[in-house]
């Protein structure tokens, strides 16, 4: 078989197109690469669109943990406190059996019982509670003159933050969102590992290397494939990430800009 | 049949309700074992912090070493750790340890064994070379089994400890390197006698951002194959029939997550507080940033 008949039944496999059943023997190094690429479909589902949500759940919980009203105060400091202080597979659990008993009650939220969308739930939360400490660091940081300038241009409410507050906050907090955003991917591959069942065999990029390993029983080639799946993620969420960057910072003297440097910590 | 029971009124379940029940139900010999779980989680990360800290000791004073193959090997192990999913090295190192091990003792133990020893899909050792032995005890599989996850957890957090380390040997002055140098150390007497005792409170915060990662990476021991508390949560939250069990209930895996997770914040709040007390008293007189603030505080 050839390795462009393997693409086309397995290219999409993770999505529940092409062939039914996972090859079962003499595994090819084609059959490896095409099967954990198609998981990677999932991990970029899931963190593309947790980020693109957390981002704007993230603005609202800094500025909420930096309100002066006491209950938005105290909300926001126990949702970060709670997503950042328990680990992300522990929250995946208690998240998945928690909607399973809920479905037992309410029929209409047996969506959520699927990894599509109740990880997705979890990772949003997840990941708007650690951009949220991130954003609310950058928040107390932004130079007193900058608002002090603001005012006395005469800028005030929702216009002084969405043109003055809001812009230096992503500016300063930046580097540090890019290091969340590459860790948020890589906890992307926990989700088929805590409770969420993979439906017929459709998991993610680790799920498959998992497989490969299991039935091989030959860990050193699904697994540098898979790294290597993901160091080509990774560089791509840094080029992306640095784009805007370089737009939020396009103000300043060109020495002054600051460079993306990449320092994840990889669990949460 | 005879049970062991904690509480007398326990010797007939079926009579009792409330706080009576509860307080049975939650002593039964399977929860004993649930609360011992803890104490496995509690033991990784006391043998595992040290272990990861000297791995990531090593590989901090190898990447900054003179040999050239030495530096790249260090900095290639910081690199290679940082750039991939955590759990993938988890998965992947304990069948790789595993096989590894075995391949060594294959080789030592058997030498006249002549098939191969990659068959096809399988990894074929002599039977002396199993590890553990099939003849084993449970116990010695278990102990194995955790071993290697310890092993496991100290080259993946060594890594990141090797990371912080090797920031906070350059972040100390150069001017001190300079200075003992120009006192006649030679570049061994430097190293101990100059740069290690002075980079540990630069390394502090790096650290222990370290130790609260590692307290939240303890669950995926569930995935090397230990018995810990998520392994255990899940098989007494499951729901049971009155068949199997003298305690049934439904399905409350929910609610021993919940547990868990409370476990592991109070864990985490009370280590930050730790974590800060310690911060605050190696800053004391220290000629930093906080250090400073420290001073004009008590002025």
């Amino acid at each position: 078989m050839s390795c462009w008949q393997t693409i086309a039944d397995y290219g999409l496999r993770s999505l529940g197109y092409g062939e039914r059943l996972l090859p079962r023997g003499d595994f090819t190094l084609c059959q490896q690469f095409t099967l954990i690429g198609s998981g990677m479909i999932w991990n970029i589902y899931f963190g593309v669109l947790a980020l693109l949500a957390g981002f704007f759940l993230a603005t609202a919980l800094a500025l909420g943990k930096a309100s002066r009203v006491w209950l938005l105060r105290k909300a926001s400091e126990w949702f970060i406190f709670v997503f950042r202080g328990s680990p992300l597979f522990i929250q995946f659990f208690f998240a998945y059996f928690l909607f399973v008993s809920l479905k037992s009650a309410v029929p209409a939220l047996a969506p959520f019982t699927a990894a599509w969308l109740g990880a997705l739930v979890v990772l949003f939360l997840n990941t708007a509670a650690y951009t949220g400490e991130i954003f609310y660091g950058a928040l107390l940081s932004i130079p007193k003159g900058d608002t002090e300038a603001a005012d006395a241009y005469g800028f005030s409410g929702w216009n002084k933050f969405r043109k003055i507050t809001w812009p230096t906050m992503l500016r300063l907090a930046w580097p540090a969102y890019t290091n969340e955003a590459i860790f948020l991917f890589h906890a992307t591959t926990l989700v088929f590992f805590s409770g969420f069942p993979a439906l017929r065999q459709r998991g993610d990029a680790l799920y498959y290397a998992n497989y490969f390993a299991d039935k091989t029983f030959n860990p050193f080639i699904p697994y540098p494939i898979l790294a290597g799946y993901f160091i080509l993620l990774t560089l791509a969420v840094i080029g992306v990430y640095g784009v805007v960057n370089a737009r939020l910072n396009r103000h300043l003297p060109r020495n002054d800009r600051p460079k993306l440097k990449i320092r994840p910590k990889l669990i949460r | 049949m005879t049970r062991s029971v904690i509480f007398g009124y326990c010797a007939n379940p079926e009579t009792l309700e409330g706080i009576a029940w509860l307080s049975c139900f939650l002593t039964t010999g399977k929860h004993m074992s649930f609360y011992v779980s803890f104490g496995t989680v509690l033991l990784l990360l006391a043998i595992t912090a040290p272990t990861a800290l000297l791995f990531g000791f090593g590989g901090a004073s190898a990447a900054r070493s003179r040999i050239a193959p030495l530096s790249w090997f260090g900095r290639g192990y910081i690199a290679v750790v940082r750039g991939v999913p955590d759990i993938a090295f988890f998965l992947f190192f304990v069948i790789a340890l595993d096989q590894g091990f075995e391949w060594l003792r294959h080789q030592a133990l058997c030498p006249d064994w002549d098939e191969p020893i990659r068959q096809g899909n399988d990894f074929v050792v002599c039977a002396a070379a199993k590890l553990p032995l099939s003849t084993a005890d449970q116990w010695v599989h278990e102990v194995y089994g955790f071993f290697l996850a310890v092993l496991t957890f100290a080259i993946v957090f060594g890594a990141f400890a090797a990371n912080v380390l090797f920031g906070a040997m350059r972040a100390v002055p150069h001017a001190q390197l300079e200075t003992a140098a120009a006192y006649g150390m030679t570049p061994r007497q430097t190293f101990w006698r100059v740069l290690v005792p002075q980079m540990w409170v630069y390394a502090l915060p790096g650290l222990s951002n370290l130790w609260m990662v590692l307290i939240k990476a303890t669950p995926l021991l569930f995935l090397l194959g230990v018995e810990d508390i998520v392994f255990w949560a899940r098989e007494l939250g499951g729901s049971k029939t009155a068949r199997f069990t003298d305690y049934p209930h439904g399905d409350w895996r929910m609610w021993y997550f919940l547990g868990l997770l409370v476990f592991y914040l109070a864990f985490t709040r009370v280590s930050e507080i730790v974590l800060d007390r310690l911060m605050k008293r190696l800053t004391r007189g220290q000629a930093t940033a906080g250090g400073e603030a420290q001073r004009k505080a008590a002025a």
